[in-house]
């Protein structure tokens, strides 16, 4: 990596308030995806009490120091740094490791994210569920965020805990995802439609990935699904994430909502109408 | 779906869950992003009403204060039908409840002392 750089890094929060919605399965996805377009990307795992980033991106047999060690000037940056196999424009940095007593303050956070940043175009930051501490310490290095939901009421409404707390401290720009989408339920109306969440939430969406077993098949492997150009719908959908934060207009249609044939449209009215499958 | 549901439904009898889920939602984030909860809400609606009635007679019935949300913007919306304006005393009495004026025969060290007087 090139210690020289010319634009200030992208620090971007990846966030949700609930857990389990995808927050670490975005990140790692849109980190390859943004380091396949280029870009010097840094993944920096904050979630240090049930760390998994590692995980999705079939690191984790490689991680020797965190970023406590960098901090507390036992290891260089460099060496804390891991870097991707097939990917070399990427690199993750896990915060800490499970069994950390003592967790880094707010201040720890900024100046590792500000060294990280010195070497970096995008540093993705994967927070912790929740909005107490492990939040805070997470956001306090963000400059702006990713708010990650799904289309139901809990994750609707933590999500919008979420949001209050970034605006309240000046991240900006907030954009969202909205994540496991399942066409068929929205066009019948038994799931909140994509207008319905992006109402509630008044934020930009910046993407949509489907509900995709692909996810599942990726995350055993530890390959992410932007890692090997699958054409499956979550790979398309990360990879147009990673085009649209670089600024790249690229329209986003909602699946439930999407024209096939004359056949489909008709099933779909049908199906709207009477939500009968 | 069950076939219950989809009769229901057919019936216009059941909203499909994702409206319910919407408006649910809208409900209670009414209330989450003003961090008030429905118990303190309906104190400030009885508060309300107290001090508007001072001045103006309202119809308590359809009278209505209430949260409403619309691009984050969380506003407090009362609507309060007016059935006639109080009468002049009525109106000195109510300045004088709040502190702007004395009514000419009130003693204030004895509006200030507690009272356990049922009124
Ligand atoms: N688009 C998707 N389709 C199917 N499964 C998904 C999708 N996104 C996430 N998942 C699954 O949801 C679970 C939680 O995802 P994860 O990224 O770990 O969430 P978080 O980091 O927010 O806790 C994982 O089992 C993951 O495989
Ligand atoms: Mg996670």
């Amino acid at each position: 990596m090139d210690a020289v750089t010319s634009d200030p890094a992208r620090i971007i929060l990846i966030c949700s308030g609930k857990g389990g919605v995808g927050k670490t399965t975005l990140t790692a996805n849109l980190g390859i995806a943004l380091a396949r377009l280029g870009e010097r990307t840094v993944v920096l795992d904050a979630d240090f009490g049930l760390r998994n980033l590692d995980l999705l991106l079939g690191l984790e047999n490689r991680i020797v120091y965190t970023a406590q060690e960098v901090l507390a000037e036992t290891c260089r940056l460099e060496q804390a740094l891991v870097k991707h196999k097939q990917e070399p424009n990427l690199a993750l940095l896990p915060a800490g490791n499970p069994r950390m007593l003592e967790w880094l303050t707010p201040e720890d956070m900024q100046r590792i994210v500000a060294m990280v940043a010195e070497r970096a175009d995008f540093v993705l930051i994967d927070c912790p569920a929740g909005i107490e501490d492990g939040f805070k310490n997470a956001a306090a290095a963000a400059r702006e965020a990713i708010v990650i939901t799904t289309p139901e009421v809990s994750a609707v409404r933590d999500a919008d805990r979420v949001i209050g707390l970034l605006n309240t401290r000046g991240v900006a720009p907030v954009q969202l995802v909205l994540n496991r989408v399942r066409p068929k339920m929205m066009a019948s109306q038994e799931m909140l439609g994509v207008d319905d969440v992006t109402d509630i939430l008044a934020l930009p969406l910046v993407g949509l990935v489907v509900e995709d077993e692909q996810v599942i098949v990726s995350t055993n492997r530890g390959e992410p699904l932007t890692l090997n150009g699958n054409g499956s719908g979550a790979a398309l959908a990360y990879q147009n994430i990673a085009r649209r934060l670089r600024g790249e207009e690229i329209p986003l249609e909602d699946p439930s909502k999407a024209r096939r044939g004359l056949r489909a449209r008709l099933m779909n009215k049908i199906r709207k109408t009477t939500g009968l499958f | 779906m069950t076939l219950f549901d989809f009769i229901q439904r057919l019936l216009g009898r059941q909203k499909p869950s994702g409206t319910m889920a919407k408006e649910r939602l809208q409900l209670v984030l009414a209330h989450d992003r003003s961090d008030l909860n429905p118990e303190l809400l309906e104190q400030m609606r009885r508060e309300i009403l107290e001090v508007v009635q001072r001045y103006v007679e309202i119809d308590i019935e359809e009278g209505d204060v209430s949260l409403e949300t619309e691009d984050r913007v969380t506003a407090l919306v009362a609507n309060l039908p007016i059935k006639r304006a109080r009468p002049l005393p009525a109106l000195v009495a109510a300045a004088a409840a709040v502190g702007m004026a004395q009514p000419p025969d009130a003693d204030a060290s004895e509006e200030l002392a507690p009272t356990d007087d049922p009124d």
